[in-house]
């Protein structure tokens, strides 16, 4: 059997009726087998005997980590013999006993009368003796006082020291008094504990249970006790061990001594009952759930625990699996709030059982840590056709991909829709991913999805991490900045991630369909940060480019002499690449639904009859009646809000 | 009713006092409500005829304070002893988690008392409530009369208590057994929070 390490010497208090014990005590365990042996230690019942022995146990040990120790009491001790006798292995037995360094042996008192154990005990200690192993016997009263034992066997116990432990006198009552409640975190007021160590008495055991009874009432109703309480709390208590130390029992019924049980008496007795009787594990859970509400996370399954009505086998591995949880729930809510601290807020991080959501909202913060869409890389520089009327961007475009974010930053392209900015915004922004060394992020995005993905950010209360997103990037390439006009919030975000990106000498790219100036609603921050790059203009594809854009959509198409096609084609105007892929794929699929081969009689049949008016017309009509309306003075920019603008008229 | 509430912290004790018309049921509760501080009294309810007998029943409600952390009320009901109040004294039992039955130790009230003893198993009955598994005391009030008017503990004990319940004699006018019997009823009670399978 295990020494228990809550007895040391340490928290044994020492006082008249116990100094000589603890002394000798003492000696054996700081020189075992030499000063006293074998220690015989006796006193009444509860009075500290096997704390002694612990306290020896554990001091030896502490000085001897091989020291093999036992302690037994006289009951195990006989049952253990008569096992091996049962198993025929008495000699390993004895053999066994003769390999322990300390042998302590309680309640000794109980050899009376047998005969047998007597015999093997005296074999043992005669062995144990001879070989220098200490034996330490506790027992309620001297050998001497031990019927029924053989003579030889008494000798034997006596050969060493005996000593007793008397009843604790008045100070030393009071010094344990003192220690146990110092040990259980209960402070009384002065007076108090000297009041309960005046009554006398004869028992350490029963001295600490009339304590207990005065802290289970100092935790009824929080008032502290006054050392005259002392005398009502333990009630008719004191008389009674004053009376007998073995304690007489409480009187149950009316007409016992000491006059009917008052209220106060039995509001203690109730909290002694409740204390014996309120389950301990259901405490342990009930507490644990305070202590984690207090925290601020769900309960649910330890309340679910709660309302079992027997003690479930493994309720402490629940309570420890629920912290566990809750550790990995802090792991997970840190993890997600240094993506976004807004995610703090997440109730799925406040309950163990939803772990799983918790582990998603980290899992999509993540996946919202990601970096804003790329290039798309169906659009290549090496696709892309060169001509007079865009070679200056193109040109601007390389020299960007050559020293990113130096020569020109932000290169700003402007040109009406079609003329292939997208294509060239692409394409600059996959050749700026291959010469950062091609495992970088560049953004290309349009200014509508910039700002969709703003509004969405502003809308969940993530713009915090969006703006992350932003500026981990190493380029930025933006279509269609013309959207952004108008848009304040979208206009100071961008303001706020081109600084950040311009500062750390990342490259910038804009694509609008008109130049910084004319774009109306844009801050003049953002435009003139937008011109302090270079603006380039890229023209509606010059014949040059038509015929080289023809010929290239046309080889794909089976036809009669190509090039004239082409040729032909490109003399037409037009205004974007677009339109050019637009008239390819009219002329292709009306010679498919004739049923004749693809030739230049075909396309210009096809296109000459009613399509020269319109074509050669519109661009001339357009631009007579743009010139007309682009002038500010005729124009209404800011309508003013309708409701106050009819009011008005109303009035 | 939930007995011992571990998530509030709150034990809530429902105890009825049973009995036969004019045993003392009341005055049990008007002794306990006597000794009970100014502070932790609730207020008591007795609805009570003209001529002290109680009508429907009588509700004290004692705050014990905080009990090893928990807030521990006890709610004392006594149900109306008359024949006659038949349905009061269900609803009142319903829900009760102790009875305490006040017998009458006068001589010539004895078959009442054991009438009232059997009505109260058959009440419980009723309920569906073991009258076997559920805390009572029996209380052997007016134990202060003359003793030519009265019977002793012992005869008392075998005419009602075949059960062997704890037992205590009392005299609830001047108090001598009232706490006694609430402490025994409390006891059982409280005892059976740890008892597997209890309510």
């Amino acid at each position: 059997m295990q020494v228990d390490a809550r007895h040391r010497f340490d928290n044994f208090i020492v006082g008249s009726a116990n100094r000589l014990a603890v002394a000798a005590a003492r000696a054996v365990a700081e020189s075992p087998g030499s000063t006293y042996n074998p220690l015989f230690v006796y006193s009444s019942s509860g009075l500290g005997k096997t704390h002694l022995m612990g306290a020896i146990g554990n001091l030896v040990q502490q000085r001897s980590r091989e020291a093999v120790i036992e302690y037994v009491t006289l009951d195990d001790f006989v049952e253990q013999l008569h096992a091996a006798v049962a198993a025929g292995e008495s000699e390993r037995f004895k053999q066994r006993y003769q390999r322990i360094d300390l042998l302590m042996v309680d309640d000794v008192q109980f050899l009376t009368g047998r005969r047998e154990t007597q015999s093997e005990m005296l074999r043992l200690l005669n062995a144990m003796q001879g070989s220098g192993n200490q034996i330490v016997m506790a027992s309620d009263r001297p050998p001497s006082d031990i019927s029924d034992v053989d003579e030889r066997l008494i000798t034997r116990l006596s050969g060493g020291l005996i000593v007793d432990i008397a009843s604790p006198d008045f100070e030393t009552r009071v010094a344990i008094l003192r220690a146990k409640s110092d040990e259980r975190g209960i402070r009384f007021r002065p007076g108090v504990i000297e009041e309960l160590g005046r009554l006398e008495f004869t028992n350490v055991r029963e001295l600490q249970g009339a304590l207990n009874r005065l802290i289970a009432f100092q935790t009824l109703g929080g008032d502290q006790l006054q050392a005259e309480d002392v005398h009502t709390v333990l009630g008719d208590l004191p008389e009674a061990q004053r009376a007998s130390a073995g304690g007489a029992k409480p009187a149950a019924l009316a007409g016992a001594p000491g006059g009917p049980l008052d209220f106060q008496s039995f509001l203690s007795d109730i909290a002694t009952a409740v204390t014996t009787h309120v389950e301990s594990w259901k405490l342990r859970v009930a507490e644990a759930i305070a202590y984690w509400n207090g925290e601020g996370y769900r309960t649910g399954a330890l309340d679910r625990l709660l309302e079992e009505t027997t003690q479930p086998p493994h309720y402490e591995a629940v309570l420890r699996g629920y912290a566990a949880f809750v550790e990995r729930l802090k792991a997970l809510e840190s993890q997600a709030t240094g993506i976004d601290s807004a995610l703090g807020a997440n109730e799925a991080f406040r309950d163990p059982e939803r772990l799983q959501e918790a582990e998603a909202v980290v899992q999509r913060a993540l996946s919202g840590a990601t970096p804003p869409p790329g290039p798309s890389s169906a659009f290549t520089r090496a696709g892309y056709e060169v001509g007079h009327s865009n070679q200056l961007a193109v040109r601007a475009a390389d020299a960007v991909v050559e020293t990113p974010g130096q020569k020109y930053n932000p290169l700003f392209v402007h040109g009406p829709s079609g003329v292939g900015k997208t294509h060239l915004l692409h394409a600059l922004a996959n050749e700026l991913v291959r010469a950062l060394g091609g495992n970088v992020v560049v953004a290309c995005v349009g200014a509508q999805q910039f700002m969709d993905e703003l509004i969405a950010a502003i809308q969940e209360d993530t713009v915090d991490r969006w703006r992350q997103r932003y500026r981990r990037i190493e380029g930025l390439v933006i279509d269609d900045i013309q959207f952004v006009a108008s848009k304040e919030r979208t206009q100071d975000e961008l303001f706020h991630v081109f600084n950040a990106l311009h500062s750390a000498g990342k490259q910038l790219v804009f694509a609008s369909d008109r130049p910084p100036r004319d774009l109306d609603g844009l801050e003049d921050r953002l435009r003139s940060r937008f011109e302090g790059g270079l603006v380039v203009e890229m023209q509606s594809p010059d014949r040059a480019l038509r015929e080289r854009l023809y010929a290239r959509y046309l080889a794909s198409v089976a036809s009669e002499d190509p090039e004239a096609i082409a040729a032909f084609l490109a003399e037409r105007p037009v205004s974007s690449v677009r339109e050019i892929m637009g008239t390819v794929n009219r002329v292709v699929a009306s010679a498919d639904t004739s049923g004749v081969p693809l030739s230049l009689a075909f396309a210009r049949a096809e296109l000459e009859p009613s399509g020269r008016s319109t074509h050669q017309d519109a661009p001339v009509m357009k631009a007579e009646v743009d010139a007309f309306f682009v002038d500010d003075e005729k124009i209404v920019w800011e309508w003013e809000e309708m409701g106050s603008r009819l009011i008005e008229e109303f009035k | 009713m939930s007995l011992v509430n571990y998530a509030t912290r709150e034990i809530t004790c429902k105890i009825v006092y049973y009995g036969p018309g004019r045993s003392g049921k009341t005055t049990n509760l008007h002794y306990i409500y006597g000794q009970v501080p100014e502070d932790r009294k609730g207020k008591m309810v007795s609805l009570a005829t003209q001529t002290d007998r109680t009508l429907f029943f009588d509700f004290l409600p004692l705050d014990l304070g905080s009990i090893s952390g928990f807030t521990t009320k006890f709610q004392l009901y006594t149900v109306p002893g008359q024949v006659y109040y038949q349905t009061t004294r269900k609803l009142v039992l319903q829900g009760a988690d102790g009875v305490v039955f006040v017998a009458d130790s006068q001589a010539r009230q004895l078959d009442e008392n054991i009438e009232s003893f059997q009505d109260l198993h058959a009440n419980l009955a009723d309920q569906g409530v073991d009258a076997r598994a559920i805390p009572l005391v029996i209380q052997y009030n007016k134990q202060d009369l003359p003793k030519d008017l009265i019977l002793g503990e012992p005869e008392l004990r075998d005419a009602i208590n075949f059960r062997g319940v704890p037992d205590f004699s009392a005299d609830a006018l001047h108090g001598p057994g009232v706490f006694e019997t609430l402490r025994g009823i409390s006891e059982l009670v409280l005892k059976r929070l740890s008892t597997p399978g209890a309510k």
